[in-house]
C-alpha cells in the first residue's frame, strides 16, 4: 500500500500590525485582550483595512516558492460560527488566491507541487479554566486578526521523511525572507498533514482522507505520519475503509486520536468580501516585489560551493540559516586580507561550533590567526614527521603507551623541533595517538 | 419662541448676531421631541445636547466659525456614537453602548453639530415602512395612521416635523430616498465610496450608502461637504476629490440633459405621481433643460438581483451578533432579520451559489452598464421614488413581498453605486411625494443643481 500525503501549513507573519487593523501583531505572552480594537473584536460597524506589508510578503513567499502570481486577486469571507471568531466569518481567500502552482524541490530530487499560497487572518484563542470554582471558557482576542499565510501542497508525498524535508525547506525559505520566525513551539508555523493510502493497483486518489492536527514539531510530524500509515494499513488490510476524520497527535501516548469525524464537507458560504476592494497588480509592481527576494538557500548553497570551493556538506550547513550564511560571507571577506581561506573558515565555524551571536566575524579571524600562525601545515607532513619521531624514540613511545604522560611531552617537543614550525599541539597529539593505535 | 422656520444658515446668522443662542434652539428642539407622538427617536440625548449647546455658545462668543456650530441634528440609531446607546432598533443591541464613534459622527461633531438624539428605524435597516422596529413604528407627520417610509423613518420624521435641522440616515435600497419622499424632505444617497461607512452597523456592505435628510437642497449640499471624503478606516472610500457642492447651487439649468427612463413610468406607478413628475419635468424644460426618453433595459432584473445580494451580505454581517462579546442573544432577532439570514444563507450555499449569488452579481454588472450607457447621452435621470403614495400602517406588514416592491425604483442606484437625490414635489391626497434625480458616480453637485431647480419651480 502506498501512502498519499498532502500538507497544509499555516505561517504567522511577523508584521508589526495585524492583518486588518493597527493593533500590534506581537501577541505572544501578552496579557489577554490587550492587543485589540473594534476591528479585531468584531464590534458593530468596524471595517477591515488590509495590511499592505502582509499582502506583499504573501506574494514574495509565493514567488520564492515558484508560484504564478495572478494579476487579479481578492479576499473572501469564510462564514462559520465559533466563539473565537469575532465576526462570524474569517477573511480568507477562496477561488482567486495571491499565488498558484508553485513547488519545492527535495533533497532526493523529487519535486513537491504547491497548489496555492493564500492570505488570511488568525482567530482568537479559547482558554479553558476555572474561575471562582466554576469551569469556564475564556476568550483571548490578542491573536484575532494576526496575518496568516496558508501553503497547500498537492498530495505528492509518499513518506514521512520527505514531508520533514519539505517542511525544513519551507521553514528555511520563510526565515530567509524574514517574514516569520516560523517557530513551531510558539505556533508561528502550524502543520496539518492529510494522509491516506492507495491499495495495490489503485491509481486514483483514495476515497477518504485523515487530517492530523496539534503537531508542533518536525519530529512529531514524522511520528504522526508513520503512526497513521501503520494504523490505516491495518484497517485496509481488513478490507475496511478508514474513517474520514480529523485526528490529533498525542505525544504522551505516541499515537493519533480521533477529534472530529467529518460527515460531509462544511459549507462555509464563501463570497467576495465587499469591504475590501479586489487587488489588481501591475507587472511593474510584481517586478518590484520580485527584486525584494534575497538569494534563496538553494542558490546560496550552490554559489558558496563554486565561489569559495567549500564542500557541499559545509555549504549545506552554512546556508541552513541566513544568519550563519551571512556570517560566513562576512568572515570570508575579512579573512581575504589575512590569508585565511574560506575552506578553513568553514571548517572552523562548523567544527568549533562558534557562537555566532557572541563572536564578530573580525574577532573570529583574529582568533584563527593567533592560534594558527602555525595552522597551515599539511597533514601528510605531520604524519611523516610523527612517524619518524616514534621510530627514533622507542623508549619514550613505550613509556607513553604505558601511560606515562611526561613521555608525550618529549615526543611533541621532538616533532616540533623537526618541523621547525609552531603547530597546534592538539594536532600532533591526535596524530601520535592515531599512529599508536 | 420656535426656531423651526429658520434654515441652518438662518440659525448661524442668528447665533452670530446674538439674536438667540444654540442653547435656546436645542431646548426648543428637545421640547418638540418631548411633545411629539410620532415615535421618531429611540434615545434622546438631552443632557449631552444641552452641554454641547452651552459649549457651542461659548465658541460662538469666542468667534469660532464652524459650518454646523450649535446646530442640532439627529442620527439614525445605526450609527455608532461613543458612550451613547446604539441599538439598530433591535433588542439584540438593547443595552449596547459603543466604545467608538462612526467617522461621520466625528466629522459632524468636528463641524460643530450637536447630536440631539438617535432616531428610530426599521431594525437593522430592514424595511421600507418604519414599522419593523423593536421600539415601535414611527408615524407619518402628514397624515395620521400612515407610514413615514423606511428604513430611516425616524430620521425623515425628525427633520419633517422640526425636531432638528438635519438627520443622518443610511440607504441600502432606498432607505433614505423613500422616507424623504414620504415625509416631504430632501434625501440624499451619495455615490458608494463617497462617504465613510466606518462605525455604521452594516446591513449589506456593497450597497450601504451613508446619506442624510435636510429640508432644503442647499443644506443637503452643506452636509455632504462635511461627510464626504476618503477615510483610512474604510477601504471602499475613494481618493476622488470632494467637489465644491455649493458652486452648483443656483446655477442655471439651461442645456442640462435630463433622461426619463421609460421602464420607470410603466404600469404599477400611481397615475397621480406620474402626473406630478411630468409637471416638474415640463417646468425644467421651460427653463432650458433638454428632455429625452431613454431606456434602462435591465431594470426589470433589479429587484430580484437586489433581494439576492442584499440578504447574502446581511446573513454574513449579522453573524457577529452572537451575544458573546456584547449585546443580547440571537433569540432576540426579529422575523425580518431571520428571513433575510435564511434567504442569504440559502443563496450562498454551495450548489446554489452559482444559480443565485453569482447570477445576481452578473445581473448587477448589466444594470451598472445600463446606467453607464445612459449617462453617455444625458446628464441626469429623473424617476419616481416610490410607485405608490405612503400606505397605511399595518397595510403591508404581513406581506413581505409587497413591501419589497416599494423599493423597485430605488434599488437600482444602490446596485450601480450611483448617487440619487429625492426632492419633494408636493402633496397628493394630503400625502407628500418626492421625485428622484440620479446621476453618474460622483455627480452629487449636478444633482443639487437640478434638485434646487425643482425646489424653486414654484409648483
Amino acid at each position: 500500500m502506498k501512502p498519499v500525503i498532502g500538507l497544509e501549513v499555516h505561517v504567522e507573519l511577523k508584521t508589526k500590525s495585524k492583518m486588518f487593523c493597527g493593533c500590534s501583531a506581537d501577541y505572544f505572552g501578552q496579557k489577554p485582550n490587550t492587543h485589540t480594537c473594534p476591528v479585531c473584536l468584531g464590534l458593530p460597524g468596524a471595517l477591515p483595512i488590509p495590511n499592505k506589508t502582509a499582502v506583499e510578503w504573501c506574494v514574495i513567499l509565493g514567488m520564492a516558492l515558484n508560484c504564478n502570481i495572478p494579476l487579479f486577486s481578492k479576499f473572501d469571507r469564510k462564514n462559520y460560527f465559533y466563539p473565537d471568531l469575532s465576526k462570524g466569518y474569517q477573511i480568507s481567500q477562496y477561488d482567486e488566491p495571491f499565488c498558484l502552482a508553485g513547488n519545492i524541490k527535495l533533497n532526493t530530487g523529487k519535486t513537491i507541487g504547491i497548489t496555492r499560497v493564500h492570505m488570511e487572518e488568525d482567530t482568537g484563542k479559547l482558554i479553558h479554566g476555572n474561575v471562582d470554582g466554576e469551569e469556564v471558557t475564556l476568550i483571548d482576542f490578542n491573536r484575532s486578526g494576526v496575518p496568516l499565510i496558508e501553503i497547500v501542497t498537492e498530495p505528492d508525498f509518499d513518506n514521512a521523511k520527505d514531508v520533514v524535508d519539505y517542511l525544513k525547506k519551507l521553514q528555511q525559505i520563510v526565515r530567509y525572507l524574514e517574514i516569520s520566525n516560523a517557530d513551531m513551539e510558539k505556533g508561528d508555523m502550524r502543520l496539518e498533514p492529510n494522509i491516506s493510502l492507495r491499495i495495490p493497483g489503485q491509481t486514483d486518489l483514495p476515497n477518504y482522507k485523515v487530517e492530523v492536527k496539534n503537531i508542533n514539531s518536525f519530529r512529531f510530524v514524522e511520528k504522526a505520519i508513520d503512526f497513521e500509515i501503520k494504523r490505516q494499513t491495518e484497517i485496509l488490510e481488513k478490507k475496511a475503509t478508514p474513517l474520514q476524520e480529523t485526528r490529533g497527535w498525542n505525544e504522551a501516548k505516541q499515537k493519533t486520536v480521533s477529534q472530529r469525524v467529518k460527515e460531509e464537507a462544511s459549507d462555509y458560504r464563501y463570497f467576495p468580501d465587499p469591504d475590501i476592494p479586489p487587488i489588481r497588480w501591475s507587472r511593474d509592481q510584481l517586478a518590484e516585489l520580485k527584486k525584494q527576494i534575497p538569494e534563496l538557500p538553494i542558490a546560496k548553497k550552490g554559489r558558496f560551493i563554486s565561489e569559495f570551493q567549500i564542500s557541499e556538506y559545509d555549504s549545506e550547513i552554512l546556508t541552513r540559516a541566513i544568519e550563519s550564511a551571512d556570517y560566513f560571507e562576512e568572515a570570508v571577506r575579512i579573512g581575504k586580507d589575512h590569508n585565511v581561506s574560506p575552506k578553513s573558515l568553514a571548517n572552523y565555524i562548523i567544527n568549533k561550533k562558534i557562537n555566532l551571536e557572541n563572536t564578530l566575524p573580525a574577532e573570529l579571524i583574529k582568533a584563527i590567526i593567533s592560534t594558527s600562525s602555525y595552522a597551515t601545515i599539511d597533514n601528510d607532513k605531520i604524519s611523516k614527521v610523527v612517524g619518524e619521531v616514534l621510530a627514533q624514540s622507542p623508549q619514550a613511545t613505550n613509556d607513553y603507551k604505558a601511560g606515562k604522560t611526561q613521555a608525550l611531552q618529549f615526543l611533541i617537543g621532538k616533532t616540533m623541533s623537526i618541523l621547525k614550525q609552531k603547530i597546534d599541539t592538539r594536532i600532533i597529539i591526535e596524530e601520535i595517538n592515531k599512529q599508536l593505535k | 419662541m420656535n426656531y423651526s422656520a429658520y434654515s441652518i444658515k438662518g440659525l448661524r446668522d442668528g447665533f452670530k448676531k446674538r439674536q438667540f443662542s444654540s442653547e435656546w434652539v436645542v431646548k426648543d428642539c428637545l421640547s418638540d421631541i418631548k411633545d411629539n407622538k410620532l415615535n421618531a427617536f429611540i434615545t434622546v440625548c438631552e443632557k449631552e445636547a444641552l452641554e454641547k449647546a452651552k459649549e457651542a455658545d461659548k465658541k460662538i462668543k469666542d468667534g469660532v466659525d464652524l459650518p454646523l456650530l450649535g446646530i442640532p441634528i439627529s442620527i439614525k440609531d445605526i450609527y455608532l456614537t461613543k458612550g451613547i446607546r446604539t441599538t439598530a432598533a433591535s433588542k439584540v443591541l438593547d443595552n449596547y453602548i459603543p466604545q467608538y464613534s462612526a467617522t461621520v459622527v466625528e466629522k459632524l461633531e468636528d463641524a460643530g453639530a450637536i447630536i440631539i438624539g438617535k432616531t428610530n428605524c426599521d431594525a437593522w435597516a430592514h424595511g421600507s415602512s418604519g414599522e419593523n422596529s423593536d421600539y415601535g413604528s414611527t408615524e407619518n407627520p402628514y397624515l395620521e395612521g400612515y407610514v413615514p417610509g423606511g428604513s430611516s423613518s425616524g430620521s425623515a420624521v425628525s427633520v419633517a416635523d422640526n425636531m432638528c435641522f438635519a438627520s443622518m440616515g443610511t440607504d441600502t435600497g432606498g432607505s433614505i430616498r423613500l422616507p424623504a419622499s414620504f415625509c416631504n424632505v430632501v434625501g440624499l444617497k451619495p455615490t458608494y465610496g463617497r462617504v465613510s461607512r466606518y462605525g455604521i452597523i452594516a446591513m449589506a456592505s456593497s450597497l450601504d450608502s451613508i446619506g442624510h435628510f435636510t429640508r432644503y437642497v442647499e443644506e443637503s449640499a452643506l452636509i455632504l461637504s462635511i461627510t464626504a471624503g476618503r477615510d483610512m478606516n474604510d477601504a471602499t472610500t475613494t481618493n476622488e476629490k470632494v467637489d465644491d457642492y455649493e458652486s452648483y447651487l443656483r446655477k442655471d439649468i439651461k442645456g442640462v440633459k435630463i433622461g426619463l427612463p421609460k421602464e420607470y413610468f410603466t404600469e404599477g406607478l400611481d397615475r397621480k405621481i406620474k402626473e406630478g413628475i411630468e409637471k416638474e419635468v415640463k417646468s425644467l424644460e421651460k427653463r432650458g433643460a433638454k428632455i429625452e426618453i431613454i431606456s434602462l433595459p435591465n431594470t426589470k432584473h433589479a429587484n430580484a438581483c437586489y433581494y439576492i445580494i442584499q440578504p447574502a451580505e446581511v446573513s454574513s454581517n449579522l453573524g457577529r451578533y452572537d451575544g458573546i462579546r456584547y449585546g443580547n442573544g440571537r433569540d432576540l432577532f426579529g422575523e425580518e432579520a431571520k428571513r433575510r439570514i435564511m434567504l442569504g444563507t440559502y443563496v450562498l450555499s454551495s450548489g446554489y451559489y452559482d444559480a443565485y449569488y453569482k447570477k445576481a452579481m452578473q445581473a448587477r454588472t448589466l444594470i451598472k452598464k445600463d446606467f453607464d450607457d445612459a449617462f453617455k447621452e444625458v446628464d441626469v435621470i429623473i424617476t419616481p421614488v416610490s410607485p405608490t403614495l405612503p400606505w397605511k400602517l399595518g397595510e403591508k406588514t404581513s406581506d413581505p413581498l409587497a413591501m419589497y416592491l416599494s423599493d423597485i425604483y430605488t434599488v437600482t442606484a444602490n446596485l450601480a453605486g450611483i448617487p440619487g437625490l429625492s426632492v419633494p414635489i408636493g402633496l397628493i391626497d394630503d400625502l407628500p411625494v418626492g421625485m428622484q434625480i440620479l446621476g453618474p458616480h460622483f455627480s452629487e453637485g449636478r444633482l443639487f443643481q437640478v434638485g434646487q431647480a425643482v425646489e424653486d419651480s414654484g409648483l
